[in-house]
């Protein structure tokens, strides 16, 4: 029986011929990532492990990014914590505050992942990678100091959902609204325990900034990880930022899928997800009057240099709405540099935007725009959940670059449309 | 092994968000996490539940994020069970991995209501429901996951069987 695109990876990470879905496999990895949330708390669990230090110094990837620049005492102390160990093991992508950028973004960027691996990291949206053809996932602290004491992870192979993406998107439609329109359809526990395939002609149109979107987005349908073939796109991507050998899989013809959805592209709208989960969506001639408070463009989702580029051509020669409070985050320091070069971050401040270092910061409510009682955000991160971005009664609506800086001149969730664009 | 207690009982799709909000999550030990665990889905968690309680909840519990800082509240906060129609997979593994019991079962999920006493036997997967006399058999958990929990979780597990470096 052929096996998906994922099945593949786990097969060769597993030393197996071939695997199937259900079996319980221990698995070799390329890459292990932890974070200052929960990079603190593996590191506690190191020294219980019988292998002493870590199993490969290059092979682990250590970023200060949630509530760094520390936010106060305890997340200086954990980042404390995570340099210390980072120096005393000599692990080469320990990122410090000036070098670092939001983890999802920074580790495609940096190169230190590629197609072919096979990478756990401890923060959910670790299955980002798939863009490039990795098996990524996302697992707990305890499971990044296994994968940091013994370079082996335990996973359930998984089965899959083939998602074939036909056509070319409008304008203003990109990759959040594509895996927005997904997850509407098939909810926020549509994919549990599974892979999410991407595959067709609809690909080609595709950036891979809205390809990272699409796969960082997958843990939001419950996904296990989300996964796209490797095309010249994305062989192009690897070459410009990596030099590291890489493997491309591709799933055998008769590889089974538990379900498969074609999608046209052409046919989508923008898209917001409505409080307080994301398969809450509707299109963006369907959102009725929503005034907001807030608009946050960034975080691991739509933090890349493309969603800066939109925002600023929305906010080119505009001004933000009176009394609306815009933040914009580039991912990384890269980001952030070319995005001056590019002219957005002039753009951002001259329209009455503020423009921040790198940080996860407001997308879970750590600092940087948390939100009081009733007040309402229109933010381009990935999660809307009860009091994610600050007070339990605050209201988050998830949304495309596009939306959010459009939304941000008139006040209210708005498409560019509505400013004649 | 057995477990007994009162149950707290919450719906659909329970995310890590609401389990232990990341204003707490600057926090590494167990009890200073459970002193908000729960705390912007029930704000009565933490003064009400004892040692041995049970939570209940429906399909896609933990869903959300990464944080091993939830199972590890509930964990710390005298939570002997969590059952549920599903778990949404990152808890699942962190739960087993830090040795919190979970259990899958749909018709205890439905059935059990907040404040009933439920007794649990692991070995067997039954869940007895006291209050309305009712058993309901839960999902057995795979031979790898059982020999993972009877080593004590994960880390036991690697140090007995798995070679590395």
């Amino acid at each position: 029986m052929g096996m998906t695109m994922t099945q593949k990876i786990l097969a060769a990470a597993a030393g197996l011929p071939e695997v199937h879905a259900g079996q319980l496999i221990m698995a070799d990895l390329d890459m292990v990532l932890a974070n200052d949330i929960t990079g603190p708390v593996a590191i506690n669990e190191m020294d219980k492990f019988a292998a002493k230090g870590v199993f490969d110094k290059d092979k682990i990837a250590l970023v200060p990014d949630h509530f760094s620049p520390n936010k106060d005492i305890k997340s200086a102390q954990n980042c404390k914590c995570m340099r210390e160990f980072a120096h005393a093991n000599d692990v080469t992508h320990f990122y410090e505050v000036g070098e670092m950028g939001i983890e999802h973004a920074l580790l495609p960027e940096k190169g230190i992942v590629t197609a072919g691996d096979t990478v756990i990291g401890a923060d959910s949206h670790t299955c980002t990678y798939g863009a490039l053809g990795a098996f990524s996932t996302g697992v707990g602290s305890t499971d990044a100091a296994c994968g940091m004491a013994t370079g082996k992870a335990w996973f359930k192979v998984p089965s899959a959902i083939k998602f074939i993406l036909t056509g070319k998107p409008a304008k203003w439609v990109s990759g959040k609204d594509i895996i927005l329109h997904i997850i509407g359809m098939i909810g926020v526990d549509g994919a549990l325990y599974r892979s999410m395939e991407f595959t067709g002609d609809g690909i080609a149109h595709l950036s891979m900034d809205d390809r990272f979107t699409i796969a960082n987005m997958a843990i939001e349908a419950g996904g296990k990880n989300g996964i796209f073939p490797v095309d010249e796109k994305a062989e192009a991507y690897i070459r410009e930022h990596s030099s590291k050998p890489y493997k491309i899989y591709e799933a055998d013809p008769d590889a089974e899928y538990d379900e498969v959805y074609t999608i046209d592209l052409a046919a989508l709208k923008p898209t917001v997800a409505f409080p307080h989960l994301p398969e809450n969506t509707r299109t963006i001639d369907e959102v009725g009057d929503v005034d907001i408070d807030q608009v946050v463009i960034g975080s691991c989702t739509n933090g890349r240099l493309e969603d800066l580029r939109i925002a600023a051509e929305v906010l080119k020669g505009r001004k933000v709405k009176k009394g609306l409070r815009v933040i914009v985050i580039p991912a990384t320091q890269k980001i952030y540099m070319d995005a001056m070069k590019a002219g957005y971050i002039e753009t951002f401040i001259e329209a009455g935007a503020i423009v921040s270092t790198p940080t996860c910061g407001p997308c879970l409510g750590g600092y940087m725009g948390i939100l009081a009682d009733h007040e309402r955000c229109v933010s381009t991160t990935n999660r809307n959940f009860v009091g994610r971005m600050g007070h339990v009664t605050s209201e988050i609506y998830l949304a495309s670059p596009a939306v959010a800086a459009a939304s941000a001149v008139t006040g209210k969730i708005s498409g560019p449309d509505s400013l004649g664009l | 092994m057995k477990a007994c207690g009162t149950v707290f009982k919450y719906g659909d799709n329970v995310d890590t968000d609401v389990i232990i909000p990341a204003r707490h999550l600057a926090i590494t030990d167990p009890k200073g996490l459970a002193e908000h665990c729960m705390e912007d889905i029930d704000s009565d968690f933490v003064k009400k539940v004892k040692a041995g309680d049970i939570i209940v909840a429906r399909k896609n519990f933990g869903c959300g994020s990464s944080r091993e800082h939830a199972p590890m509240a509930i964990k710390a906060s005298g939570i002997s069970c969590v059952i549920a129609e599903t778990f949404a997979r990152i808890f699942y593994r962190n739960a087993i991995n830090i040795g919190l019991p979970i259990i899958e079962c749909r018709e205890a999920s439905e059935k059990i209501s907040a404040g009933d006493v439920v007794e649990i036997d692991f070995d067997e997967g039954i869940i007895y429901n006291k209050t309305k006399n009712e058993s309901y058999k839960g999902q057995a958990f795979p031979p790898f996951m059982q020999e993972l929990i009877a080593a004590g979780g994960l880390i036991s597990y690697m140090n007995q069987n798995v070679k590395t470096h």
